[in-house]
């Protein structure tokens, strides 16, 4: 067996261990979903464990432990969607979800016999020696202890230091009526450090995060979390001077990384294909069209090893991979699930995720970003005779029918005559999708993925994601600040 | 609408919100057996020397979406939780420690209060944490949360309802070809909490929705819209047509939207986004926000921080109140506060931790999901209606913004900066000129409060924050 297939047998053998689920009772359910005219049909298993500890006011005063277990259950037919979901993980519960599922079918018909088998397709993309969830609390609590040091030690002007480390490790299993028997066991981490200054005058905040599909141990290298607590304590010092930002249409340079959120917005979701079955998004009906400037190519991949958005199967069982959205300016993909992929008569392209067994997978974007291209960011900055370069973003938001999104920035600076001036103060930048992606005049050779902080909400399901940029320059974007 | 955020609060956006705590309510034992469940926690808690809280929720809910003529999807679930805190003294101060788990066999149970008690060993001691130091809800008023017909609702009959919404938003108006679909939602929920200080206490409850969202399109250009319905009671939503048609006028009037010029004029929030505006208010006066120095209110209390026109009230007491409990998350009675009277910041809201921390009583408003340790939460929060109806307000507005919608998180309550996208109606000479699209609104959220010279005769309920029509008379537009 190669290390590949390791992870859906290991979620399978967990699963039979621990609820005595087997291969034969995973048919039997899906064939009772399939007594009524129904197309498809699949059942998800969940058992996750989530820890947390926060530190505040120099002490962690608390920590958590979060165990959530549960099975969904789902039958399809047409457009339509039954689903019934149960905390409980057992033959009987599952038999009710799906007999309650199926009715969106009232016709009954034999469902003859279903076979599920695991898949030889599979990899493991983010193994870890321990599951996060396992490292002793008080090595998570030590942590937090000596980041709370450092961040006071750097600057007097630190008032207060909250920091948390966040773990997660997920076994899923998927069974499907075409007889998918897919599994993974899915870890994440996450480091989040976020101080108030204040400097008698003015307070301000300052955040940074840091995480992904790895071993916690990484984020105990001074290596990685110093970086990180400078930082959060840079940006918020910073803005204690910032200037008042200036409102209305100007040029923009984004730095790399984080600041793809621009991506994620503007282009990302009216991708999913989702709603552009249902012709709601502003990408409708676009396939071959040019939707953003030359040199524009825009990749959605979820096979990026250790990432936060990566996965190796998708909630629906089918292998993540690599899908171009964007070809040099040419809208060549959508993100499907397979309920839209076999409604458009494409492929499924692994990006059906959920929150958890309680929600209905969707079209959902794992890691997000744009391809290098060939020029260099200094030359980009110095291009601009006035705008602005927004180095950090916090989140963003789009209407995909309308095409409106909005990100906000959270280290800005002023641009004149190609020089980096003051910092100004955090805002909101508007525009139109299709019309944005038009106005990329430069893109720089430094693309970057951000630090593993995302989470992006649909429909009310929050899902762990990434986002990556080069250097870019978009001329003619407005700028929320309050200086006319 | 779809977001992407950073979720700073530490958790990967699974935790379960005040508005998960619905449970199965009293139908059969489903409370008794909670109940029971909750008493062997407290009990192996109080055994092991230690005191804490525990809070039971169970969750019956239904959930369906018709799009044009075809059924979406139907979703129905059953859920139960259990969350559970463990408080261990030590010296001066008390450590402890929150877990949660949906195994509520006896065994599963045992084990869970035992790594509850394991962990909060390994943390620090807290002088401020512990339970309340008395003061329990003695009364449980039945608070209107439930009509027990209601209990027998057909999926069948909320399928009819979304239905209902979806044909009259899309035979509105021609322009309207398309939908996100139209959604009814029925939760009928049981909440039990208890505690080592011999609280326990349980409430049932119902919440049920229908929220409509068709497409209008017009020379090739799309908007959608909204508008929605919520109460506790089947028979006091909105009528679904009702529901459907003004989700399509909504739509249908963002139609020809376009940006307007870089401006300072008076900005008017309709009542979903004033709504918004009075949820960032909580925020500055929750207690945690206050004692971690990330309200810009931080020090304003007993001043004056809004215009006269602006009274605010908690009331966890509101009969129907979708807001509305009988205790908080600690088991305190919730009551009625004045937050603002007359601009005037009169309270906190207060949990009895965050009180300890600023010296101050619990105000009954604590929250409390499975998944964490209590917090602050409002309950029924809204701005008392002033005298002046909405069109009038349009009437006295020669020239600016109504919005309609608003974008983004760009809020930062540490310094009160403001700024957020938006859509809406430009104001000429007191009338509705044209749709605008694609501008921004910023200020300061305290200047903003300070500078409402109009405030509407209406409260619109669709949720546990309601606000009237207002007027904020300045703010830099922000457009081509």
């Amino acid at each position: 067996m190669s290390a590949d297939e390791a992870t859906g047998s290991t979620a399978l053998a967990f699963f039979r261990e621990r609820f005595g689920l087997d291969e034969r009772q995973l048919a039997d359910s899906l064939g009772t979903a399939l007594e009524r005219q129904v197309e498809h049909a699949d059942l998800f298993f969940e058992y996750s464990t989530q820890d947390s500890v926060s530190l505040e006011e120099g002490i962690v005063k608390s920590g958590s432990r979060h165990i959530e277990q549960g099975v969904g259950v789902r039958a399809q037919r047409g457009e339509r969607q039954g689903y019934a979901h149960s905390d409980e993980i057992s033959a009987e519960s599952v038999q009710i979800a799906a007999a309650t599922a199926r009715a969106i079918s009232d016709q009954s018909r034999d469902p003859g016999r279903v076979a599920v088998r695991a898949g030889a397709a599979g990899r493991d993309l983010y193994p870890v020696a321990t599951p996060p969830t396992e490292v002793p609390v008080t090595r998570k609590i030590d942590l937090l202890g000596e980041i709370d040091r450092y961040a006071r030690a750097r600057d007097p002007r630190v008032r207060e230091v909250m920091a948390s480390v966040v773990s997660q490790y997920r076994h899923v299993l998927v069974a499907a009526s075409d007889g998918t028997l897919a599994g993974d066991v899915r870890p994440l981490v996450r480091l989040n450090v976020q101080v108030i200054v204040g400097d008698g005058r003015n307070m301000e905040v300052g955040y940074q995060g840091m995480g992904g599909r790895y071993d916690l141990e990484r984020l105990f290298e001074p290596d990685a979390w110093k970086p990180l607590v400078e930082e959060a304590v840079r940006l918020g010092t910073l803005n204690l001077d910032a200037e008042a930002c200036p409102a209305g249409t100007m040029d923009v340079v984004l730095g790399p990384g984080w600041p793809g959120i621009l991506l994620h917005e503007a282009v990302g979701h009216g991708l999913e294909g989702d709603f552009n079955r249902k012709r709601t998004s502003a990408f409708s009906d676009r396939l071959g069209e040019r939707v953003a400037a030359e040199g524009v190519t825009v990749i959605d991949d979820g096979t990026l090893a250790e990432r936060r958005g990566s996965l190796n199967v998708d909630d629906e069982g089918t292998p993540t991979r690599r899908t171009t959205l964007i070809e040099n300016g040419v809208l060549v993909g959508y993100m499907q699930d397979r309920l839209n992929a076999r409604l458009m008569g494409m492929q499924p392209t692994g990006n059906g995720r959920r929150e958890s067994y309680a929600h209905m997978p969707m079209p959902r974007m794992t890691n997000t970003f744009m391809l290098a291209g060939p020029d260099d960011p200094e030359e980009i900055l110095r291009s601009v005779s006035k705008g602005i370069y927004a180095v950090s973003f916090g989140g963003g938001q789009v209407d995909i029918t309308s095409g409106k999104f909005v990100f906000s920035m959270n280290e800005a600076y002023k641009l004149e005559n190609g020089r980096i001036g003051a910092p100004v103060k955090g805002a909101t930048l508007i525009g139109n999708g299709p019309d944005v992606m038009q106005r990329i005049r430069r893109v720089g050779s430094d693309m970057a993925l951000d630090p593993g902080v995302g989470t992006c909400g649909k429909d009310g399901q929050g899902v762990p994601v990434g986002v990556g940029m080069p250097t870019v320059r978009i001329d003619g974007i407005t700028v929320g600040g309050t200086q006319g | 609408m779809s977001a992407l955020g950073e979720g700073r609060r530490g958790g990967e956006g699974r935790e379960r919100g005040e508005s998960r705590k619905r449970g199965e309510g009293d139908r059969g034992d489903g409370g008794e057996r909670l109940r029971r469940t909750a008493a062997r926690a407290l009990e192996r808690l109080a055994a092991a020397g230690a005191t804490g809280d525990v809070v039971l929720v169970e969750a019956d809910s239904h959930e369906v979406r018709v799009r044009g003529d075809e059924i979406d999807f139907v979703k129905q679930a059953r859920e139960r939780a259990l969350g559970i805190r463990a408080l261990v003294r030590n010296g001066d101060g008390t450590r402890s420690a929150t877990t949660s788990t949906s195994d509520l066999e006896d065994d599963a149970v045992d084990r869970m209060v035992d790594e509850t008690l394991a962990l909060a060993r390994a943390t620090a001691p807290d002088p401020a944490a512990g339970l309340p130091d008395g003061g329990f809800a003695e009364d449980l008023p039945d608070l209107d949360l439930l009509s027990p017909g209601d209990r027998g609702v057909s999926v069948e009959a909320r399928i009819e309802e979304a239905r209902r919404a979806e044909q009259a938003a899309r035979t509105a108006d021609p322009r309207i070809r398309n939908s996100e679909g139209s959604q009814a939602s029925s939760d009928f929920g049981e909440i039990v909490y208890g505690n080592t200080s011999g609280f326990l206490g349980s409430y049932a409850s119902a919440s049920h929705g229908l929220y409509s969202e068709p497409l209008a399109e017009q020379d090739g250009a799309k908007q959608r819209d909204y508008w929605m319905t919520a109460s506790r009671h089947l028979d006091r939503l909105e009528d679904a047509a009702s529901v459907g048609r003004r989700a399509a006028e909504r739509a249908v009037r963002k139609l020809g939207a376009r940006p307007i010029r870089t401006c300072e004029v008076p900005v008017v929030f309709d009542e979903l986004t004033a709504r918004s505006l009075l949820a960032q208010m909580a925020g500055l006066v929750s207690g945690y926000a206050v004692y971690r120095h990330q309200s810009c209110w931080a020090d304003q209390l007993g001043e004056s921080v809004a215009s006269e026109l602006v009274t605010v009230v908690d009331d966890g007491r509101l009969p129907g109140g979708l807001g509305s409990k009988p205790f908080d998350g600690e088991g305190l009675p919730t009551g009625r506060k004045l937050v603002i009277e007359r601009g005037r910041l009169q309270t906190w809201l207060l949990d009895s931790y965050s009180g300890r921390k600023l010296g101050m009583a619990s105000t009954g408003n604590a929250s409390r999901g499975v998944g964490g340790g209590p917090g602050v939460g409002a309950t029924n929060l809204w701005i008392e209606a002033g005298d002046t109806s909405a069109d009038q307000i349009i009437a006295d507005t020669p020239r600016g913004l109504l919005v309609t919608e608003l974008m983004g998180m760009g809020f930062n309550p540490v310094t009160g900066d403001y700024s957020q996208g938006a859509a809406g109606l430009w104001i000429e000479g007191g009338e509705i000129a044209h749709p605008v699209e694609e501008i921004t609104i910023a200020g300061n959220f305290k200047d903003m409060m300070r500078r409402i010279d109009r405030v509407g005769s209406e409260l619109l309920w669709i949720g546990s924050v309601a606000s009237p029509v207002l007027r904020v008379e300045r703010m830099t537009v922000a457009g081509q």
